[in-house]
């Protein structure tokens, strides 16, 4: 399982892997928002959380499509179901490679960006805490979505809609945790229910998406 | 299997007889029952002290509700049945029950908006109930867009379903999180099973009546959908077997 982990986060960094596009994403992303809704201060520091989950939640389905249908292509994923790790295993393993690649990096810039978006002070350390509890369940969702769409030649757009709605309990638990540290609230309880769901997510969804491989590869 | 249990109905032939004989009447029961109902709320009730007139829609409005949340319930439980005992008419019911309630949670919203507007003074708010609703519309679209984009029935029924179980789990996760969210404009429930009610019995049996209608006529759209199913299934299978001979 290490050499898989090993193996995909190799594929990500080499060239064509696509590592740092959704990253690119997430930029332009926060370039947009201020040019579409104006640069007054007051409005970006009060829609900058929003925006910021946002952001990361688009990010992390643009490489969504990759994670399963790489493979596929290439006849591995039918190597790795025959494999003698169980395949909830393999989703596992790939949904923590995905993190890796884009989730860890979207948290790590998640910071520059807030500035650009003139967020406020109080709210980076919430910002950084929550996108850290809650990326890894929009990887673990996603790698849920990517497996359910793994053998159509028009997957990416079906992934976003069918992937989309799962994100919305993440995203507004995320988002809460960060306007409440922005206004200096308690955030205990929305940052509880985020890491449960990622909990939630981590210990459940690995064994649907691996289902739906399997019915895939059938 | 012929010892009369329910899943002797998991048999297409079998149930083909029964919806046939069965459709007419709870169509036309559902018929009845919705025009019945309606007309009886519309006109036959007194306007309310407060709202005037526009309480009236509470007639379109909450039925509407009720069958869009509930096909979603069976479309979870029809799901749980291919999964684990793989009969076909399962699938296709779950199918046939999408785009119905789809268009009965559109109808729910649109309606709603109707009577905001002039009792809260607006189309449309983030509310928990409408968002939570709105979300839900869009599971169901999620939903069918999976059905129509595979095109192997078996593994369409197959991962339709593993959706429909990880999105259940997902729309109630959004709906309690929607109402963590914010609160809202919308009441609370007025029609409840324990005592002390909070309607009149002059608005809550008509709207008894269209609320019995509408499932009626989920029940009838449901059949006759599932009856499509099957027959799509059966003349596509027929063209197969006709290209091959040919």
């Amino acid at each position: 399982m290490i050499a898989l982990l090993l193996r995909d986060l190799r594929l990500a960094f080499r060239a064509g892997g696509g590592f740092g596009l959704g990253l690119g994403f997430f930029l332009v992303l926060a370039v947009l928002v201020p040019l579409g809704v104006g640069s007054d201060p007051r409005t970006l520091a009060l829609i900058a959380p929003g925006i910021l989950w946002i952001g990361a939640l688009l990010a992390c389905l643009l490489s969504l499509d990759r994670m399963f249908a790489l493979d596929h292509e290439d006849g591995s994923l039918d190597l790795l179901a025959t494999a003698p790790i169980p395949l909830e295993g393999v989703v596992a393993v790939k949904a923590l490679a995905h993190w890796l690649t884009t989730g860890l990096p979207l948290v790590l810039m998640a910071p520059l960006l807030g500035v650009l978006l003139n967020l406020p002070g109080a709210a980076y350390g919430w910002l950084i805490m929550s996108l850290l509890l809650g990326t890894p369940a929009l990887s673990v969702i996603g790698a849920f979505g990517a497996a359910l769409t793994v053998g159509l030649k028009r997957g990416g757009l079906l992934l976003s809609i069918l992937v989309l709605p799962l994100y919305i309990p993440t995203l507004i638990y995320g988002a809460e945790v960060v306007i409440r540290g922005a206004q200096g609230l308690d955030t205990t309880t929305p940052l509880l229910l985020l890491a449960g769901i990622t909990a939630g997510s981590a210990a459940i969804l690995p064994f649907a998406a691996a289902l739906a491989l399997r019915v895939n590869l059938r | 299997m012929s010892n009369g249990s329910l899943w002797e109905y998991a048999n297409p032939v079998k149930f083909m007889r029964l919806s046939g004989q069965v459709l007419p009447w709870v169509a036309g029961l559902a018929a009845a029952c919705v025009v019945g109902g309606l007309f009886w709320g519309f006109f036959l009730t007194p306007d309310d002290f407060r709202q005037g007139s526009t309480v009236k829609i509470i007639f379109l409005h909450v039925p509407a509700a009720l069958v869009a949340i509930n096909a979603w319930v069976m479309m979870l439980v029809a799901s749980l049945v291919w999964l684990i005992r793989r009969h076909h008419v399962a699938a296709l019911a779950a199918k046939a029950a999408a785009p119905v309630g789809a268009v009965m949670t559109v109808i729910g919203l649109f309606t709603g908006a109707v009577w905001g507007q002039p009792m809260w003074g607006t189309w449309w708010v983030w509310d928990p109930r409408l968002t939570a609703f709105l979300i839900l519309f869009l599971f169901y679209l999620g939903y069918i867009a999976l059905w129509s984009a595979i095109e192997d029935a078996e593994t369409a029924a197959d991962l339709t379903a593993v959706l429909c179980l990880v999105g259940t789990v997902f729309a109630v996760l959004s709906r309690y999180a929607a109402f963590f969210w914010s609160q809202g404009l919308h009441q609370g429930a007025s029609l409840s099973l324990q005592p002390g009610t909070r309607m009149d019995w002059a608005y809550k049996a008509p709207l008894y009546v269209c609320m019995a209608g509408f499932t009626l006529l989920f029940l009838a759209l449901l059949l006759a959908g599932t009856r499509t199913e099957i027959r799509a299934r059966r003349s596509r299978a027929l063209m197969i077997r006709e290209r091959m001979a040919a």
